[in-house]
């Protein structure tokens, strides 16, 4: 009887890390609202997070509304529905393709950097040396970041959104004979207001846990070497999962707010 | 090595204790670093050198013991005066610890950004820091462009820019070729000498024992088991002591 009452250790472990990643998260909100702030850091994450990752995102983009079009032109044509295009693909990319991937591809490339090198300054003593030096190496290193990726992935998705969408329209062109003038006016008659707000404001949080989980895994980063390919690793698989349950969240509550 | 000393402690340790599980690394060390004063700290590795550094410098907690720097226990201050009293130590890295990301003259300039004073003369204070260590031309370098001798010397210039009354040396001359030690510890003593700093040097280096020490402290089994100048304990008869200097 006492053995099933027992928590197992993989899940105890599961629950002791959430437990450090909520504290971990209290700890950044009450930093980043207090004094001094590191403005010349936070610039510098926000120029090497947005920049570095623009033509991946635009790539990705692009190929998304590409394939997506290309895809669904078939199933639509069969209804004689494809006057539909437009609509459907710009309020599905736009509500919930576009920020999902694109904050998937976010975490691959963001958040297992971010891991990877705070995992590092943590194994060779940077961080150590930094709070020595009579600096916050959390100010410096870990709200700063978070604060970064809280506002650059929500930039991000919008630019990939918009890349995804042209990458539609150069299909319908090419293939419907539809001039951009019409499907882009197509899509802005489809597109509300509704469609928008919550899609932005999820984005928001997807950045927040991008950067929130990244500099967890690297700050707190142990056993040396495999240490950080771990952080690396498991920043990408946490944030992932952590994603799908923002946008779950994010979708109900939406369906509440907003009547989708 | 013969230098002036004063008779106030500025650094003072007292029955400090740390354990990690089952393992008690520290049972009640107990130490004095005196004004001016180079003191060499020698145990085998996992004797709990660094860890009573880290609990020196407030980077792990003790789990008891009473910790004093210039007068101030460490346990009593709030983060910012904690701050303010580490801009007066310097701490030298076993493994240099740059800032991989940032350049040379970077990686000196970044212990200054809190005191404005400091860093509106940032220019000389950092071309003084690389003369002291005989690297100015490195100046624009990034860390991996280094070799580990002058790696450690950067180190040492960064530690020392904010012209601290203590340095900590944690392991100096580890993993350095002879000749690249020699050059450390002559560095160490030269500044030394030219800024009147108090040293708290860990290692195992008994060469670099011999040229720095004033006075020393053997960290066997969580404790000062032995304490004197190198010449009183490389003649000791004790086993404990004599397995040091073999």
């Amino acid at each position: 009887m006492m053995k099933l009452l027992q928590i197992p250790n993989n899940l105890k472990a599961f629950l002791i890390e959430i437990g450090d990643l909520a504290y971990f998260a209290g700890r950044f909100f009450k930093e980043a609202f207090s004094r001094p702030f590191e403005f010349k850091e936070l610039v510098r994450q926000c120029y090497i997070i947005g920049n570095r990752s623009l033509v991946l995102v635009g790539v990705t983009g692009f190929i998304l509304g590409l394939v997506f079009t290309l895809q669904s032109r078939p199933t639509l044509m069969e209804f004689g529905a494809e006057s539909w295009m437009p609509s459907m693909v710009s309020i599905s990319i736009v509500r919930e393709i576009g920020p999902m991937i694109i904050a998937l591809i976010c975490a691959g490339r963001i958040s297992s950097g971010i891991g990877a090198e705070l995992g590092s300054m943590r194994v060779t003593e940077q961080i150590d040396a930094m709070e020595v030096s009579g600096t916050n190496p959390f100010k410096y290193l870990v709200v700063t970041r978070i604060m970064a990726t809280t506002l650059m992935v929500p930039l991000l998705i919008i630019f990939g959104d918009a890349i995804a969408l042209y990458g539609s329209a150069i299909v319908e062109n090419l293939k419907g004979d539809v001039s951009y003038q019409l499907y882009f006016n197509k899509i802005f008659n489809a597109l509300k207001f509704s469609d928008l707000i919550p899609a932005t404001i999820k984005s928001i949080f997807f950045g927040l846990a991008i950067g929130l989980v990244g500099t967890y895994k690297g700050y707190y980063c142990k056993k040396g070497t495999a240490g950080v390919g771990e952080a690396s690793n498991t920043a990408v698989v946490y944030t992932s999962m952590l994603l799908f349950v923002i946008d779950f969240i994010a979708v109900f509550l939406a369906d509440i707010f907003f009547e989708i | 090595m013969k230098n002036k000393i004063d008779t106030s402690p500025v650094l003072k340790i007292k029955d400090l204790k740390k354990s990690f599980g089952d393992n008690h690394v520290l049972n009640g060390f107990t130490m004095e670093l005196f004004e001016g004063e180079n003191l060499v700290i020698m145990g085998k590795s996992g004797s709990g050198k660094s860890v009573m550094i880290k609990c020196l410098v407030g980077l792990m907690e003790s789990d008891s013991g009473d910790i004093e720097i210039m007068g101030k226990d460490i346990h009593q201050l709030e983060r910012n005066e904690l701050d303010n009293l580490r801009t007066k130590i310097g701490f030298l890295f076993q493994g240099s610890a740059l800032y991989d990301s940032m350049t040379v003259r970077e990686n000196l300039e970044f212990p200054l950004r809190k005191n404005k004073e400091k860093l509106k003369q940032k220019d000389a204070l950092v071309l003084e820091a690389l003369e002291n260590v005989g690297l100015t031309d490195a100046i624009d370098l990034m860390p991996v462009e280094l070799s580990g001798g002058m790696k450690r010397r950067v180190a040492l210039a960064r530690a020392i820019i904010l012209k601290p009354k203590i340095i900590i040396y944690d392991e100096p001359t580890t993993g350095l070729d002879p000749i690249t030690a020699k050059e450390i510890i002559e560095l160490m003593r030269e500044i030394q000498q030219k800024q009147g700093t108090s040293s708290l040097i860990i290692t195992h280096d008994v060469d670099c024992a011999r040229v720095t020490a004033n006075r020393m402290i053997l960290l066997i089994d969580g404790i000062n088991y032995a304490e004197g100048t190198f010449q009183k304990l490389v003649t000791s008869t004790d086993k404990k002591i004599q397995a040091f200097f073999k």
